[in-house]
């Protein structure tokens, strides 16, 4: 059923703004959309989670929202940023629904599978083409293409022209039908690709190499011309079939090629001052795509030296193609920020980890107050603009030491009213600005939460005071400085596999998931929340701590099996059937 | 895939889940039964003929067949049947004779899905705010709360309890937005009841039940039924209140693929939230059901 091959799957006039558009290629239905930035995106139409079709969700401009549940997709990747049922939980990056190549040429959205490079070239075709109406048609692809062989019209200049005395040339290519109707001196010619929806269905879709004067005559004479084909064409099919087809299914998500090993190799594409000791760069993958982005994730950017650091990514909502990241001068930082600044230059090649996210956004809130000391900005402007994205309300301060050290202006400037610069407070200033900020706050949205990211000092004093105003303790979140992540408190253990005789370590804040595929153990895995059991192991002695959802009590109180995702020990040591 | 089938249309493999062929399932709402009349409905890719005779009984038996009786009982306002002789009685639901509720059957809805994904959809919290929006839940209050599922060991029920979920209009009865407390209860492959905090009682529940036919394996009738703590308000609006939820899933579970429920855990992503589903996925299995459901490898 296969056809392979670039196809037409739309006219680019089909992707209005904020709106999904249902296609089918080859029987695979597909959820067709194009972001606010222009970023085209065909993906499987099914929702991973349960099923639903994508096309009957919503496209806010940069990520496609799931109508079941509101899951959130975003544009180029595919990637989930967030699960409304799990407000305070970052999504695994395993959770990517299935993409397809997709590119625009002659007014046409094209797709396909395993293909590579563009469309092919029709050099018929120039600058001022008329996309014709489509038309759909109960045949097979290949019987279609034999049928458009003998298509007759009249040429632009000659719409009353009896056919007959109209003389067609035809070239048949790899994919597509030209055909060229002459008479009495002037000529007009037509490309016809013709795509297939499944075994049984098509759609025809013609384009004029030249815009006509009458635009409306011709659209009319060539969607009547086309009409006639196709009623023969019905009339003829050898086997028609009713039954028309569902979507496809393909199980089981596998993630995308940038995102897939533990580095990935980044260009430095733009290199600039935010702020006198503040860099900026702009970090492009060398191959595939780059893994999605959420509020609040960091990369660990591996230097040249051999330095691991970690950044926040300002990225907002749809901004796929690349990171951005923001390097303070650290002039005592251990020389991280300094080669970065001094050496680093725009096309040098780093490496960097997938993004992670230890300090996720909560949506489900109708204001967030954010705080930022310094470079603290960076993770609360992907907060900023995420919020701004579903128009809910956010208030966000900004304390920096001078009027020229705020860190990306221009973002912040976007924000408008939403947004405070508190510039060269001393300490104590500060810490009764914050107060200030904090009581109004909470006066005026009692359901609000606070994000706060800078210097060690000031997230106490946010601490201290957002107690004393009253906010509860679970709605107030920070992340320290450099992202020193609060490390998870469980403890280390041992883990012995049994038939490969090797005794592993797994120290606090990694998953066992994560050190036995460190190990080469080829692990399946799913959701990494441990609801879905894909990354269950064996266990033949010692007892798990089970942190999942998905295991029966009793199989829990057995101790035979745990998940790896979420799952430790109780024990000192655990031995694995592995 | 499965080829589809219309409504009404017969489906051989669908006859062949020996487990739910030994089931009672609901058959037609005894309000759309008249005396004297006959009538005939598809259960399990089987046709079946009923009659009320004169008296009020009911009798139903099989279309190609007007010999084979199946057996019969009236409760929750339907007439119910089985298809092989009944391996198990029916589930009982002790509140719904009890004599001050209001009994309702609120409607009956063909929707073309499987039963178990319209028994995982009533199973589910997190779509509140997007799909019942301004009713049963409005964003930004999407959060689904840690809750308890276990399967009753004496009774093999599914049961989730201490669900709790923030409402706009949670009943018919209410006048503002409340925490609503559930409780899902699944004594049958294709039925599901559930026990919500009432506005009218707080030491009492009203009952919601759903009660599936499956006519194929991707195409249900829907049986609405209630027993409320609600004297106030007519039985049009009670339905109304409840044709208006389920119409608001139907196209949604219309648009669900596979038709049928996957119960492999790694064909679709569960989260925490879906513990019960992942509960219930995981009890079909063990029950054996194979009508409606795509089999774990």
């Amino acid at each position: 059923m296969t056809v392979g091959g670039w196809q037409p799957i739309a006219a680019l006039d089909d992707l209005a703004p904020r709106h999904v558009f249902q296609a089918s290629l080859d029987g695979q239905e597909l959820a067709v959309w194009r972001a606010d930035s222009g970023e085209l995106n065909a993906w499987e139409n099914r929702c991973l989670h349960r099923g639903v079709r994508l096309s009957i969700g919503f496209n806010n401009g940069a990520e496609l929202l799931c109508r079941y549940h509101g899951w959130r997709y975003a544009t180029g990747t595919a990637g989930c940023t967030y699960i409304p049922a799990h407000p305070a939980d970052a999504p695994a990056r395993t959770i990517t629904n299935r993409t397809y190549p997709i590119v625009e040429r002659y007014g046409l959205v094209w797709s396909g599978r395993e293909v590579d490079g563009r469309p092919e070239e029709v050099a018929e075709l120039g600058a001022h083409t008329l996309v014709l109406r489509a038309l759909p048609v109960w045949a097979p692809r290949s019987f279609v293409l034999d049928a458009l062989v003998d298509h007759r019209f009249a040429p632009n200049e000659g719409l009353d022209v009896d056919p007959a005395e109209v003389e067609m040339t035809c070239d048949r290519r790899q994919g597509s039908i030209v055909l060229t109707a002459a008479h009495g001196g002037s000529s007009s010619t037509v490309v016809y690709w013709v795509q297939s929806l499944d075994a049984h269905t098509s759609v025809i879709r013609p384009v004029l190499a030249e815009t006509p004067d009458d635009v409306i005559a011709v659209l009319r004479h060539h969607a009547r011309a086309l009409r006639e084909l196709v009623d023969r064409v019905e009339r003829t099919v050898p086997s028609r079939s009713v039954e028309p087809q569902g979507p496809l299914e393909t199980p089981v998500v596998v993630e995308r090629s940038a995102g897939s090993g533990p580095h990935i190799e980044v260009r430095v594409r733009r290199k600039w001052w935010t702020a006198p000791d503040v860099a900026a760069f702009e970090l492009t993958p060398l191959a595939g795509v780059l893994p999605t982005p959420q509020p609040g994730s960091h990369i660990d950017l591996r230097l040249p030296n051999g330095l691991v650091r970690q950044y926040s990514l300002t990225n907002g909502p749809g901004e796929s193609d690349h990171y951005r990241i923001g390097v303070k001068l650290e002039v005592d930082g251990g020389g991280g920020s300094t080669l970065l600044h001094d050496v680093v230059t725009e096309g040098d090649v780093l490496t960097i980890s997938g993004p992670r996210n230890g300090f996720p956004l909560r949506r489900d809130t109708e204001h967030t107050v954010l705080i930022a000391g310094g470079i603290g900005l960076t993770p609360l402007l992907a907060m900023a603009q995420a919020i701004r994205l579903d128009r809910r309300g956010f208030e966000l301060h900004v304390f920096v030491r001078g009027e020229d050290a705020l860190a990306f202006p221009d973002v912040v400037e976007s924000f408008g009213a939403d947004a405070t610069v508190h510039v060269a407070l001393s300490p104590a200033q500060t810490a009764g600005r914050i107060a200030d900020v904090l009581v109004a706050a909470r006066a005026s949205h009692p359901g609000a939460l606070v994000y706060a990211c800078g210097p060690a000092p000031m997230l106490d004093v946010v601490r201290a005071t957002a107690a004393a105003a009253g906010w509860a303790d679970p709605a107030v979140h920070f992340e320290y400085f450099s992202n020193h992540h609060e490390i998870d408190d469980s403890t280390p253990f041992e883990v012995a596999l049994a038939r490969s005789g090797t005794t592993l370590e797994v120290p606090a804040g990694t998953s066992l998931l994560e050190v036995l595929r460190g190990a080469g153990v080829a692990l399946p895995s799913s959701c990494e929340k441990g609801a879905c059991g894909t990354c269950a192991v064996p266990v033949i002695d010692g007892t798990p701590d089970h942190h999942d959802v998905y295991l029966r009590d009793a199989e829990r109180a057995a101790n035979t099996t745990m998940l790896s995702c979420v799952s430790r020990a109780r024990s000192d040591r655990l031995v694995l059937d592995l | 895939m499965s080829p589809t089938v219309s409504p009404g249309e017969l489906d051989e493999r669908a006859g062949v889940d020996p487990v739910a062929r030994g089931l009672w399932h609901p058959l037609v709402a005894v309000h759309d039964l008249r005396r004297g009349q006959q009538g005939s409905a598809v259960l399990l890719g089987v046709r079946l003929d009923y009659t009320m005779a004169g008296d009020g009984s009911v009798s139903v038996c099989r279309s190609d067949d007007h010999d084979d009786r199946r057996p019969v009982q009236i409760a929750y306002e339907i007439v119910w049947t089985c298809l092989d002789e009944p391996a198990t009685p029916l589930f009982e639901t002790p509140e719904a004779l009890e004599t001050d509720r209001r009994i309702v059957h609120a409607g009956t809805i063909g929707v073309h899905v499987s039963a178990p994904r319209a028994v995982e959809n009533f199973l589910d919290m997190a779509h509140f705010p997007y799909v019942h929006t301004d009713i049963l839940g409005a964003e930004p209050f999407t959060e689904v709360e840690e809750y308890s599922v276990h399967v009753d060991p004496d009774t093999n029920e599914v049961w989730a309890t201490d669900c709790v979920f923030w409402q706009p209009v949670a009943a018919t009865t209410s006048t503002e937005g409340q925490m609503t407390d559930y409780r899902y209860r699944v004594p049958h492959p294709y039925c599901v009841v559930l026990y919500k905090t009432t506005p009218v009682d707080p030491d009492r529940f009203d009952v919601i039940a759903l009660f599936c036919r499956p006519i194929a394996p991707d195409r249900i009738e829907a049986h609405m039924f209630l027993a409320l703590l609600d004297a106030d308000n007519s039985d049009a609006d009670i339905r109304r209140f409840q044709l208006t939820i389920f119409g608001q899933d139907k196209p949604i579970l219309e648009n669900q693929f596979p038709k049928e429920l996957p119960l492999d855990p790694r064909v679709e992503t569960p989260i925490r939230a879906d513990k019960v589903a992942i509960a219930y996925r995981r009890w079909l299995s063990d029950l054996g059901i194979t009508h409606g459901v795509i089999p774990a490898a």
